[in-house]
């Protein structure tokens, strides 16, 4: 044997997988056909096709939310909090049991490691299901006062990142709360949301709760801008978020939007050191970096930053990139050919920007689409690549010299997702974590989540929350609205 | 009237003066010390458990299983240790599995010093360095476990076991000096310890330092324990004594590697590592392989950088390499007991 | 000899002072009936962005003072108000045509909503934040935190309790604020101005235009550095037919086809583009609520590692 440190092939094994060579959309309680253009969806390790997807047509997408609206006026308001709440946690120990199945197939559709899907992706499924599913009959203490409505059918479009756990983002709290929903995954990862959809059917889900439709761009828009939905949540990029905003401005539909972000993680100089570096390579080759909340910034406190880049690069010869479906696998292939251009794009820029580029030494397999872990270090302020979302296993290093400049940078750009905050210091965490614009503040750790836990962004990173309180109150109304006597021109009210 | 302290001064090890420099007190040690990395306890134990989920199958795990075989200082620490048992634990040492001679040898046995005599004449002809196939005698002295006698009393117990023949010395730290902030005797201690290991002919017995990071623990003091043992001259930094719980546990051993690894960064120096008790199964002394070998690089598993310290681990991974030779699940009929 | 009033010249309320509109213009202000009333300034687009400017300037000083304090500022000014209700009534009286009994209705219930605001300044938090219990050795806490500088197109109507409805929520939480008054009835607000003046809170927490929305509000919509918009009394812009306003729900349109002006959804399409926070119109006076002062809040989570060794 060579090496120890080149561990055998531990793969695990796809035989758990019952595939389909097609998948047709599940719309009140069937896969029934699509309409328009299908497509085919492919494992980006290996670049082979998986199956045949179908995509929802504007008719389809008619068909989806009318159903939804039946379903949702006939049978799912008027069941009670507590049966609603049964549902779900059928569903909940549906995932369980099915985990490894479903983890098998996130891995092959997405791209990410089997163990990364298997010990964080699934597991997190199964608990917002379990947490979501307790709530549903005890709306009274969500915060909107007793008798609190649901809001009707709730459009969502989910993001390839993390296909199931975002579909289980969007569905727990909505159906908690009453709504019924109509969901789009995204283009190339439709596998495990299709798989979900028998899980439905094993858990006996009344018709029309929950509706899946596959298909593109174009079908999110139709199924955001349809006039009978009433809650419409996205998670993705900014920009198409804003489009959101734009096409359902005056609508009247509730929104909440999951954008990007461009998160700093802070490391002071009286970090714990080792516990740091783990916190950095979490930060940003997570996922393959492929997160809205990655700490693709790297603030470092400026006496330390020669260390703390040699200790990263040091611990990054360790990751494994490869096979995903390998247990031993660290870093897995980038979710398409459209990322990957953009990921080399941006970092040619960030080459051709002034930053120093280094690059981990991974050998990369000749099919699929692949990036090795990379970090750009005398990073500036003005760089694109510190400014704009790579979304991939890029990280840019910067320095502060102080609290206050390290803040003021950390806070200096449109997004306001996350950040990151490492030192030994409480006093000062918790000082920084008041000053930083972010949603998210993880202090001596990293890209934890939780269904307890709030989850969402200030300024263009978006608005509204997932998780928690604040998560289910984005999917209920006050009971009636108290009338409010306005004084007229004559003096009687009206 | 004046209250003046005289700075402690402190034995002139080595590698003390020449990182902290010439005035080597107790205060000085202590700002050394504290200035040192605190650690983020929930963070550490994260990527200890990460380091644990890899998956380590056929021929990793045949190479592994050898590995932590030639990796093990055989152990026996009880009071009713007799020369009886010890020769038994030395047959077993030499051959752990009389069916399978293809079977690496251990690294060592761990006796108390009185039972070094009893090792030396059994192993006869095999004793001798790991590195180069023999079996080495490692002592525990310094009244171990506790540690609580003079300083006469436990160079006099090292004396007796060098004296016996034996080739390393597990020594205990003073954990009552360190919890209370006297690092300077603990340090100092240490530093006579190591002098004691000197032999007439110039040779010395190899320092294996015991933290009993089960007493200290906070992993702050671990790390700073780890530092001064190593300052004061140690050449293995060893986590348990075995009798106290926690022994070795994952977390505290992925500590002590790295500061290893950030001692050689900082000096080329490379220490040894050992965890001892609390490891019983192969499973888990493969996460130990793991973490070594991607904290410190592979280079240090080998006998003079990397010790398990156990007793029933051997039969566990026997039992585990007879199910690679042979391919179904094998039994305790089928190893010795001793 | 009876005594000939002093006419009180109606300025803009910026940075704390009261400067005219840059662009030097004024409209009539009339009464119910037609009869002069005074002139107002005409605030201009620039005026708009310096009342921006003087927002944020005062942001991160009222939002750094402890809920407490804001508190205590604002139930200063009800103090103030209470103190001046009997000019509040006559400019309402004169400028709505209302009676005394409506007038002083209004003026009261003004003061207490005003009153209602000031006291959650320092509880909202516990209402809308919590800890959260999540399955890990964290330390992990949501709380709610002002967005920054809030835009306020003012109901049309009732302009005194109008802006205390809209004004008191939105700087409770610590945002600052820049509002556009009533235009047919923009006396009041000038006046509340000079209580705001008078009362302890710093220059710039409230800014106070005077003039028409249709033309400011694009302006304050698209503003990078406006972090939310409340479109209160935006329900009729840009429609054809001014007094029936169609408000917060869904047959909105946008572009008005004959005046060519801007309705509140393309205000809210304009907004969309930095991701603003906004509220819909509402048709009269928003009711108090807990959601009208959360909705110009961000939640942020705190998540913070706990361990003994």
């Amino acid at each position: 044997m060579t090496s120890f440190l080149d561990y055998a092939p531990a793969p695990e094994s796809t035989a758990i997988l019952a595939l389909k060579p097609s998948y047709g959309l599940f719309i009140n309680g069937e896969f029934v056909d699509g309409h328009g253009d299908g497509f085919t969806t492919i494992s980006p390790s290996t670049e082979k096709r998986i199956a045949d997807i179908a995509s929802a047509n504007s008719a389809d997408v008619d068909l989806a939310v009318a159903a939804a609206r039946r379903a949702h006026d006939r049978t799912w308001s008027k069941l009670s909090g507590a049966d609603r709440g049964k549902y779900l946690f059928r569903i909940a120990r549906l995932v369980q049991e099915r985990a490894r199945e479903l983890a098998v197939a996130e891995s092959l559709d997405n791209g990410k490691p089997i163990r990364e899907a298997r010990d964080v992706d699934v597991p997190l499924v199964a608990a917002w299901f379990f947490y979501y599913a307790g709530w549903a009959d005890k709306l009274d203490y969500a915060g909107l006062g007793t008798n609190p409505r649901s809001l009707g059918v709730a459009a969502q479009v989910i993001p390839w990142n993390f296909p199931l756990l975002m579909l289980a983002w969007k569905i727990a709290p909505a159906l908690a709360a009453g709504n019924t929903v109509v969901i789009k995954p995204a283009e190339t990862t439709p596998l495990t949301a299709l798989i979900f959809a028998e899980i439905l059917q094993q858990a006996d889900l009344p018709a029309g709760v929950v509706n899946i439709i596959t298909g593109a761009g174009e079908t999110g828009e139709l199924l955001v801008n349809h006039p009978d939905v009433d809650k419409v949540a996205f998670t993705g990029s900014t920009a198409v978020g804003k489009a959101i905003a734009r096409s359902t401005a005056g609508s009247g539909k509730k929104i909440t939007l999951e954008l990007g972000g461009k998160a700093a993680n802070i490391v002071f100089d009286d970090a714990p050191i080792d516990q740091a570096i783990e916190g950095i390579v979490n930060g940003i080759f997570f996922n393959q970096g492929h997160v809205c909340c990655a700490g693709s910034r790297l603030l470092v406190q400026e006496n330390i930053h020669d260390d703390v880049v040699e200790r990263l690069k040091a611990r990054l010869s360790t990751l494994r990139l490869g096979d995903p479906l390998d247990k031993n696998t660290d870093i897995g292939a980038i979710n398409s050919r459209e990322q990957l251009d953009r990921i080399r794009d941006l970092s040619d820029i960030g080459e051709s920007e002034g930053a120093d580029r280094w690059t981990a030494d991974c050998a990369i397999p000749e099919n699929g689409f692949w990036f090795a872990p990379t970090i750009f270090t005398n990073v500036s302020t003005s760089h694109r690549i510190a400014r704009d979302e790579v979304f991939g296993p890029v990280l840019s290093v910067l320095t502060f010299r102080t609290p206050a400049e390290a803040v003021a940078k950390a806070n200096n750009t449109p997004y306001g997702l996350s950040a990151g905050i490492w030192s030994s210091n409480g006093s000062r965490i918790l000082a920084v974590a008041d000053r930083l614009r972010a949603g998210v503040i993880w202090a001596n750790t990293f890209n934890q989540f939780d269904p307890a836990s709030p989850f969402g962004g200030y300024k263009e990173s978006g608005y509204g929350r997932e998780g928690g309180r604040h998560g289910l109150a984005a999917y209920l109304s006050e009971a009636a609205p108290a009338a409010r006597q306005a004084v007229t021109s004559k003096g009687a009210t009206k | 009237m004046t209250i003046t302290r005289a700075p402690i001064e402190l034995a002139p090890a080595e590698r003390a003066v020449r990182l902290i420099g010439g005035d080597l007190t107790e205060k000085s040690l202590r700002l050394h010390l504290e200035g040192l990395p605190g650690i983020d306890a929930v963070g550490l134990e994260q990527r200890a458990a990460s380091l644990g989920t890899r998956s380590i199958k056929t021929t990793s795990k045949a190479w592994a299983l050898d590995r932590i075989i030639s990796l093990i200082d055989l152990t026996t620490l009880e009071g009713a240790d007799s020369p009886g048992k010890v020769r038994s634990l030395v047959a077993k040492a030499i051959t752990p599995d009389a069916g399978d001679p293809s079977t690496p040898r251990v690294a060592a046995v761990c006796v108390y010093g009185d039972m070094v005599p009893y090792a030396v004449d059994a192993l006869g002809g095999l004793h001798g360095d790991p590195d180069a196939g023999g079996i080495s005698v490692a002592a525990v002295a310094t009244a171990f476990p506790s540690g609580r006698a003079s300083l006469a009393v436990k160079l006099a117990d090292t004396a007796d076991a060098i004296a016996a023949g034996a080739d390393e010395i597990d020594m205990v730290i003073d954990r009552g000096a360190y919890l209370s902030g006297r690092y300077g005797l603990v340090f100092d201690q240490i530093v006579a310890v190591k002098e004691a290991c000197r032999r007439a002919d110039g040779t010395s017995a190899h320092l294996k330092v015991i933290l009993e990071t089960g007493e200290l623990t906070t992993y702050d003091n671990v790390r700073r324990a780890s530092w001064l043992a190593i300052l004061a001259g140690a050449d293995f930094i060893k986590t348990s004594t075995g009798k106290v719980a926690p022994a070795a546990t994952l977390p505290v051993t992925l500590l002590m590697l790295g500061v290893v690894r950030d001692w050689h960064r900082l000096t080329g120096e490379r220490i040894g590592v050992k965890p001892a008790g609390g490891i019983r199964t192969s499973k888990d002394a493969i996460k130990y392989l793991v973490t070594v070998a991607e904290t410190v690089g592979e280079e240090w598993l080998t006998p003079h950088l990397f010790r398990f310290g156990a007793s029933s681990l051997l039969n566990d991974v026997l039992l585990q390499r007879q199910k690679l030779t042979t391919g179904h699940y094998s039994g305790p009929d089928y190893v010795t007991m001793d | 000899m009876t005594h000939l009033t002093i006419p009180k010249t109606y300025k803009l309320y910026v940075g704390g002072k009261f400067p005219r509109s840059e662009s030097g213009r004024v409209y009539e202000v009339t009464t119910a009936k037609g009869a002069f009333l005074a002139n107002a300034a005409k605030a201009s687009r620039k005026d708009a962005r310096d009342a921006v400017v003087a927002a944020r300037a005062a942001q991160s000083g009222w939002a750094g003072a402890t809920g407490y304090n804001r508190g205590q500022v604002l139930y200063r000014v009800a103090e103030v108000l209470e103190g001046r209700r009997a000019q509040f009534i006559d400019e309402i009286v004169a400028s709505e045509g209302v009676s005394t009994a409506a007038a002083t209705a209004q003026v009261n219930e003004a003061i207490d909503t005003w009153v209602w605001y000031a006291g959650w300044a320092d509880k909202y938090v516990q209402v809308a934040g919590n800890g959260n219990g999540v399955s890990g050795p964290y330390f992990n806490l949501s709380t709610p935190e002002p967005t920054g500088v809030v835009a306020i197109i003012a109901p049309r109507e009732s302009s005194l309790l109008g802006l205390a409805s809209v004004i008191g929520p939105a700087v409770a939480t610590g945002n600052t604020v820049v509002v556009i008054a009533s235009e047919r009835a923009p006396l009041s607000a000038i006046s509340l101005a000079e209580v705001l003046a008078t009362s302890d809170v710093p220059g710039g927490v409230v800014n106070v235009l005077t003039g028409s929305a249709a033309e400011i509000a694009p302006w304050l919509a698209s503003h990078a550095d406006v972090n939310g918009l409340d479109l209160a009394g935006a329900g009729d812009l840009g429609s054809d037919s001014a007094g029936t306003g169609s408000a917060g729900t869904g047959s909105a349109s946008t572009g008005s086809a004959s005046t060519g002006e801007s309705t509140w959804v393309d205000l809210q399409i304009a907004a969309a583009e930095t991701l603003k926070r906004v509220l819909p119109p509402v048709s009269g006076i928003p009711s108090r609520s807990i959601d009208r002062m959360l909705a110009f809040t961000e939640t942020k989570t705190v998540w913070h590692t706990k361990a003994m060794i």
